[in-house]
């Protein structure tokens, strides 16, 4: 058990941001609203699954959405909450603690908020390691674990709760229901036994993401070698720098989808596209898929090594694009059907990173 | 006819004369003044002394007036705020990352209350209008300006336009107000930070106009007064007077497009090197290349667009300070007291100009002989410093291995030694102490399109080649030279709630102004 205090919430967040690969939110909200949460109820409880009864339940607390609608609506708070206390007297059981359903985005942050508002521990873990657009695409799934019983809600005292027989089916209906809530709402989902996060979830991500954060602010502060120790931790690599020459967007069915060409800054004639569907999905080279999900392709300022992300892609930004392998959990039956480049629509193999 | 530039900086007030051709006839550059005014009707008078003045037609003034003022938390107005989006949003109230201090300088009242637009056109509540009367109360008396947010408000800006005439009700009509929809686009605190900071301005933007003007009757010129803005263009002092915020970061885009265009480069390096600061820039086809990532003033998130600087606090005035461990320089400076204090000026404080003169950098500034007992390791140690300050900082503006050449300009550009790494050589323009007052003379006439455009009527393509088209015959009409003005900003902000795909369409076309 240890805490996570305010001085921790900046390195979270960037570590955030850059596991977000371009997508998940901009934490930039989110982690105001943990500042503000903090400064009120105190510091987080991070705990490891261990610590919790073994038959305690954990629940995901989660905002769903379109990031582009959350850069104007901003959350009132209210709604993660009121997800939480719904799946909670639908169950008839309470929680006894939160966790990230993706450790990458927003994501990461808000349940920090909602658990010291509501008094829980958060466990070290999450079923992504990173950020995708849809619910399914969990570990969690792939283990077999329900998302359901879910609960969506809105900060106005609008909320449903429903149960379905797959988790695709799950991200449907609730994709439906947060079109009708319009686009900005909390989701509650995938209660399990703290003895199921320990045997499944991805454990040690939140201290995983502040430490990438603290590696990545050496980085920005010019400290010597600190990117190689960014790189070096984070298992990856700059696979491509160059100028962003054309932004291409389109907020279709709540997703923003896209693609960002990056032409060599070499003068070669290289060029690199990113498969944009909230997150950068694929990374073609000159048509070839050189990266795809569900390892990271994050794209960085070359100048001040910020993440960015797909909202604030700009033409003549000039950048460098990392690759970074996924959680090695991931690599287990009946991932590439759930989050493998097919699964988005993009008809390449997967190549493992590094393999 | 004549153009006049002036630039107030936080340490020099510049001022140039420049005719039709783009020849300077007269430069001046004098410290800025306790009221940067005095500086500026200094500065007029003695660019003066050579030209007659009454053929100046057009005035532009470049000024860190506005963002002095954020910095140093001085002169600001008091402002209430108001967002229209509960019960959405709650969890960040505004201002929630301001830091202290500017917060309690300028925020007088905030509150939310229930209004705003989902992204499909609902409303997430209707207008409290009785909360907006409320709010008025309470704002009355502490409040010098009105900031009003709303989300959504990019797309429709209807409850903004209620909640500004019901103000306007119960505050009276000399109670301004800004409404976000005006001042930024898609994001919520952001664009309510930059409209708080505009309603924060508008006394120092009052002052700054009214003392430009006064400057210029005084000098019996009969000029357009205009005041420069970010991204390089003009706006008149009128409508300056409501907009001061679009004026923030016009300091260091004048001084990279002056020095560009004195050198006649347009990709270059720029390293602008004050009394106090040295900003370094890079010039992309003749203009400086933008930040991609949010710009904070003063502490505060915006979402402008901002030419991408590093600042190191590296001038004429920074202080030396030999210790046993070698030379440790700066951060702090002397300022524009570097003509009395700097040791060449007969002073007692051992400056980055002595060191300068002493390594025969610099020359021509007090008497060099007043440095001659310098320790040469001194010298040499703070002179090193620079160079690796400089190299260092230019290498990352750079981000590739490809070298190009380096623009020195600024009263401070003789600390720019002769070769710096990466750059392929390093040049010092004619004119170059004064490129930040010569940039305002040569900034643009501008034309901005702001119109819902339905895509299915016709396609996406066809409304923005419109949409330029037009963007470019208003920045003609407001004296750019035909054939040479160009978009320099399309924004499409989708208003799908509305059949047919709406989408608000915002474009910039700027150019030279014309006879130029």
């Amino acid at each position: 058990m240890r805490e996570l205090t305010l001085d921790q919430v900046d390195d979270l967040a960037l570590g955030a941001t850059l596991l977000g690969t371009g997508g998940g939110g901009d934490p930039y909200v989110a982690r105001l609203m943990l500042r503000g949460a903090i400064n009120r109820y105190g510091p987080v409880t991070i705990v490891e699954p261990s610590e919790l009864p073994p038959d305690g339940l954990v629940m995901t607390t989660a905002v769903v959405g379109a990031p582009t609608v959350l850069l104007e609506k901003i959350p009132s708070g209210a709604e993660f909450t009121a997800s939480v206390t719904a799946l909670s007297s639908y169950l008839g059981r309470k929680p006894v603690a939160l966790m990230p359903i993706e450790v990458g985005g927003l994501n990461t942050l808000l349940p920090l908020a909602t658990a010291v508002e509501m008094g829980l521990p958060v466990v070290d873990a999450d079923g992504m390691r990173r950020a995708f657009p849809q619910i399914e695409m969990t570990i969690f799934t792939l283990a077999g674990i329900s998302a359901s019983p879910m609960a969506v809600a809105d900060e106005k005292g609008n909320l449903c709760v429903f149960e379905t027989n797959t988790n695709q089916l799950g991200e449907i209906l609730v994709r439906g229901a947060v079109m009708s809530l319009t686009l900005a709402n909390a989701m509650a989902s995938y209660t399990m036994t703290a003895a199921e996060v320990a045997e499944h979830a991805i454990l040690g991500s939140v201290t995983y993401c502040t430490e990438l954060g603290r590696l990545l602010t050496a980085v920005q502060r010019g400290e010597a070698g600190a990117y190689d120790r960014f790189l070096e931790f984070a298992e990856g690599s700059i696979i491509f720098s160059g100028t962003i020459v054309d932004v291409e967007r389109r907020t279709t069915e709540g997703f923003a989808k896209g693609t960002v060409t990056i032409e060599a800054r070499d003068g070669s004639e290289r060029t690199m596209q990113i498969g944009i569907q909230n997150e950068f999905l694929v990374a073609f080279e000159d048509g070839d898929p050189v990266v795809t999900a569900p390892d990271l392709i994050c794209i960085l300022d070359a100048e001040t090594a910020t993440p960015i992300t797909t909202e604030t892609l700009t033409y003549g930004q000039r950048v460098n694009v990392v690759a970074m392998p996924c959680a090695p959990q991931w690599h287990r039956e009946g991932m590439l059907e759930v989050v493998g480049p097919r699964a988005f629509g993009y008809d390449h193999e997967y190549r493992r990173l590094g393999a | 006819m004549l153009r006049m530039g002036i630039d107030v900086g936080g340490t020099n007030t510049d001022a140039v004369l420049v005719d039709t051709g783009g020849r300077v006839l007269a430069m001046h550059k004098a410290p800025t003044t306790e009221d940067p005014l005095d500086g500026i009707s200094a500065a007029m008078a003695a660019v003066g002394q050579d030209v007659d003045l009454s053929g100046v037609g057009k005035a532009m003034l470049g000024t860190t007036h506005s963002a002095n003022a954020i910095i140093q938390r001085r002169g600001l107005g008091r402002v209430g705020v108001l967002r229209l989006a509960a019960p959405s949003s709650l969890a960040v109230p505004p201002g929630a990352d301001w830091p202290d201090d500017l917060r309690e300088a300028v925020i007088a009242a905030e509150e939310i209350i229930e209004g705003g637009y989902e992204y499909d056109g609902r409303v997430i509540a209707e207008l409290d209008e009785g909360a907006v009367r409320r709010f008025a109360e309470a704002a009355a008396g502490r409040a010098e300006a009105v900031a009003v947010s709303c989300a959504f408000s990019p797309a429709n800006f209807e409850q903004e336009l209620r909640a500004a005439e019901i103000l306007v009700e119960e505050l009276g009509e000399a109670m301004p107000i800004s409404l976000s929809h005006r001042v930024g686009t898609l994001g919520l605190l952001e664009r309510e930070n930059a409209t708080m900071l505009n309603a924060a301005l508008l006394g120092v933007a009052r002052r700054v106009v009214d003392g430009f003007r006064r400057a210029l009757r005084e000098h019996g010129i009969d000029a357009q007064a205009y005041i420069t803005q970010n991204d390089g263009t003009l706006m008149t002092a009128d409508r300056a007077l409501e907009m001061p915020v679009l004026s923030l970061g016009s300091g260091p885009t004048n001084s990279m497009r002056g020095a560009c265009s004195l050198a006649g480069l347009a990709d270059a390096l720029v390293v602008d090197v004050g009394g106090t600061s040295t900003d370094i820039g890079i010039l992309v086809d003749g203009f400086p290349r933008e930040s991609a990532t949010a710009v904070y003033v003063g502490g505060v998130r915006t979402n402008f667009r901002m030419p991408d600087l590093i600042s190191i606090g590296l001038g004429g005035g920074t202080i030396v300070r030999p210790g046993e461990g070698g030379v440790s320089v700066g951060p702090d400076s002397v300022g524009y007291r570097v003509t009395e204090e700097a040791l060449v000026c007969g002073g007692g404080t051992l400056t980055l100009s002595d060191v300068s003169t002493a390594g025969g950098r610099l020359s021509g500034f007090g008497d060099p002989g007043l440095t001659a007992d310098l320790d040469g390791a001194v010298v040499s140690g703070a002179l090193d410093w620079v160079d690796e300050q400089l190299a260092a900082r230019c290498e990352r503006m750079k981000a590739s291995r490809d070298p190009m050449p380096l623009l020195a300009v600024g009263g401070g550009a003789h600390l720019v030694p002769e070769r710096v790494t990466g750059a392929s050589e390093v040049i010092r323009p004619d004119h170059y102490p004064v490129a930040n007052a010569f940039g305002a003379a040569i900034a643009e006439a501008s034309g901005t399109v702001d119109r819902v455009y339905q895509y299915d009527s016709s396609s996406r393509e066809e409304c923005l080649e419109s949409a330029r088209a037009e963007a470019v015959a208003a920045a003609t009409a407001a004296g750019a030279a035909p054939g040479s003005v160009r978009v320099t900003s399309v924004v499409e902000v989708p208003m799908t709630y509305v059949p047919g795909g709406g989408c608000r369409v915002q474009v910039k076309a700027a150019g030279p102004l014309e006879s130029y």
